[in-house]
């Protein structure tokens, strides 16, 4: 009955044609509330983008190890002072799990910096090369440092944008020339290129990478020799990452003489970890979109109920002659769901567009970013369907069960 | 050939809060196909009831009635329909077009539910317009039309579907004696062509077009007779 399908469709546009107003103000309840949706999960993926892109700066399949935060009971005395990583702990990882395609160990400290008259304050990482290449560190220009220069405690370094910013004049070429970290004179091999903000919202190029053993011996100093403030190593594929971290965690285990209830002395994390906490903030804003998405297309749908009736009543003898000419109950049935759902889907069309100039409006206004995914607006449209042919339901059904005698009678 | 409807001891009870109001009383009826039947009686006596009854719009409370050999008493409601929507056709008092919908969608509303396509629809719908002669308003919605007019709208909606049963419960109740007249005119040429017309009404004048004449009282048949057929008075 496909004729039967579009002609009542069109019988329906008219009707709700006639009565405008009344159509438009029955369908606001779905316009804003799919428009709300529409808007705010477009502004959500857009931040969720966002948090994306700033993780993967942080290198692909990368765990991070850190000393631990509990000292619970006296593990650490037993251990020997604070040092709970070394750089031992690196070469051992490394040797003893070949799941790990590189490890890589740190120190920071924060370090003033001076280029001629000029100085700023900034980070000093005393690394080892394989951080370079585990953390995806490219450069704009020059190049890493080697493990001879490690080896050898060479006075070179490595500058992120930020920190080339500070110092040198714009169009200024960094790499050959010689600055002081800490009154130390190095000499400029590379600079880094751009990172942009961490996932904390740091600024990951105010950085500058120096050798490790150039910077415990003459830079920073140090209590404990082969003490490092973090671990890193790296995987090739994404799905060793979780059998690294267990095995990272036995070999640290037993490096550090853990024994069965005592509780880990350091901190293991991988870029989905972290990326995790950014999703716990996107899950409970989209329970929050779904709150606001069902309580909308709750009221809409109550009001296309509400308006259902009306007609159903007003309409009455109308029902009454169809049933006399031969109109069954399906025929009814479908007459006052696809008048329902025509309302709904006018209201779901109106509330996408509504949504993705708001979303639009935001990126204009607010500089937000805001990606409106195909998935979303098919959701909502199917959606805006579904609310139809639920709230129809009752008010068609109504109408269909009508007795023909008393419909025709009816005044 | 077998009769159109055969009613056998037909009883319509109506229950109003404890009151039973008997509108039919064990009435036995035998229409032959192509008859032209008036049916008369004061008001309240079960006129309509009886047209409801044979229209197969509201089942008898108790009895048998036949229409072109199906026992209509055990149908469900949808089989209802499709026997109101392939053998009879509907006229009444009130014209009961559909309001703001053109006359050729009103016509067209029983091929509707057929499922035609809608250039058969339109086709027959203005065949029977041409018909009741409506040619030209077409496109005129309800409000449009004189009350004479929406009735033969009404009438076209009757007979687009080509039925064997025309039931008109005081047809031209609502008109003045020109109108009446001509409506009348048109369902005398159908019945020519061999639809069998049912015709309720008060005006003698109006019962002189049929060929038979049936008096109810409380229910009842109190006289049912063949008259000699319309005077020759009325030019449409
Ligand atoms: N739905 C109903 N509920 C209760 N009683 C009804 C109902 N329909 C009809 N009746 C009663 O049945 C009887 C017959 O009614 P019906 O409508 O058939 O009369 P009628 O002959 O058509 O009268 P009129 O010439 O005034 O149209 C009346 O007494 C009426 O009150
Ligand atoms: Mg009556």
């Amino acid at each position: 009955m496909p004729a039967f399908v579009w002609l009542t469709v069109l019988t329906a546009l008219r009707i709700l044609g006639r009565n405008r107003l009344r159509a438009g103000l029955t369908v606001l309840g779905i316009v804003i509330g799919v428009g709300a949706v529409i808007a705010m999960v477009s502004i959500g993926e857009g931040a969720k983008q966002a948090v994306q892109k700033q993780i993967a700066t942080m290198g692909t399949n990368v765990i991070f190890i850190w000393p631990g935060s509990t000292t619970a009971g006296g593990v650490r005395g037993a251990q020997g002072g604070a040092v709970t990583l070394t750089v031992a702990d690196a070469l051992d990882l490394k040797k003893k799990i070949p799941l790990l395609s590189d490890t890589g160990w740190y120190n920071k400290s924060s370090t003033q910096i001076v280029n001629g008259n000029r100085n700023w304050n900034s980070y000093t990482y005393g690394a080892s090369p394989s951080v370079l290449t585990i953390r995806d560190w490219a450069f704009s220009s020059g190049g890493p440092f080697t493990q001879a220069e490690l080896d050898n405690a060479a006075r070179v370094a490595l500058l992120g944008q930020t920190v080339v910013e500070n110092l040198f004049d714009p169009g200024e070429e960094p790499v050959g020339s010689l600055i002081r970290i800490k009154n130390v004179p190095f000499r400029v091999i590379g600079v880094l290129s751009p990172k942009g903000q961490s996932a904390s919202g740091s600024d990951q190029d105010d950085i500058v990478f120096i050798p490790f053993n150039t910077a415990e011996r003459k830079v920073f100093g140090t209590l404990f020799l082969g003490s490092v403030v973090a671990v890193v190593a790296s995987t090739d594929r994404v799905e060793d990452l979780a059998d690294a971290v267990e095995q990272i965690r036995q070999v640290m285990r037993s490096r550090h003489h853990l024994q069965g209830e005592q509780p880990d002395d350091f901190v293991i994390r991988t870029q989905v970890d972290i990326g995790k906490v950014q999703e716990g903030t996107s899950e409970t804003l989209t329970v929050m979109l779904m709150v606001i998405a069902s309580v909308s297309l709750l009221v809409g749908g109550i009001g296309i109920m509400n308006i259902l009736l009306v007609s159903v009543t007003e309409r009455t003898r109308e029902i009454g002659v169809r049933m006399a000419v031969g109109a069954k109950r399906l025929h009814i049935l479908t007459q006052f769901l696809i008048e329902a759902m025509t309302l709904s889907v006018i209201g779901g069309c109106v509330g996408i567009l509504f949504g993705v100039f708001a979303a639009r409006l935001t990126t204009v206004i607010a500089g937000w970013p805001t990606v409106i995914a195909t998935q979303t607006v098919a959701i909502a449209f199917v959606f805006s369907v579904g609310v139809g042919l639920v709230f129809g339901l009752y008010p068609a059904n109504k109408a269909a069960r009508l007795n023909p005698i008393e419909a025709l009678r009816y005044e | 050939m077998n009769p159109l409807i055969i009613c056998e001891d037909i009883w319509k009870v109506y229950r109003v809060g404890d009151v039973e109001v008997l509108a039919l009383r064990g009435l036995s009826l035998t229409i032959e196909q192509g008859e032209f039947v008036a049916i008369m009686g004061s008001s309240g006596s079960g006129k309509s009831t009886l047209m409801n009854i044979l229209g197969c719009l509201d089942p008898p409370t108790r009895g048998q009635y036949r229409l072109n050999g199906v026992e209509v008493g055990c149908l469900r409601p949808d089989q209802l329909a499709e026997i109101r929507n392939q053998q009879i056709g509907f006229v009444f008092q009130s014209f009961n077009l559909i309001p703001r919908t053109s006359a050729l969608e009103n016509a067209q509303l029983p091929l509707f539910y057929r499922g035609l396509s809608l250039k058969e629809q339109r086709a027959l719908a203005s065949a029977a317009l041409q018909r009741v002669g409506l040619r030209g308003r077409e496109h005129h919605a309800p409000t449009q039309l004189s009350g004479g007019q929406q009735q033969r709208v009404a009438i076209a909606r009757a007979l687009v579907t080509s039925p064997s049963l025309l039931l008109a419960d005081e047809p031209t109740g609502n008109l003045d004696t020109q109108s009446s007249r001509e409506i009348m005119g048109i369902l005398e040429g159908l019945n020519r062509d061999g639809i069998t017309v049912i015709l309720v009404t008060h005006e003698i004048d109006i019962a002189a077009y049929a060929s038979r004449e049936i008096v109810i009282k409380d229910g009842q048949i109190l006289s049912d007779r063949a008259t000699k057929g319309r005077p020759h008075v009325v030019g449409v």
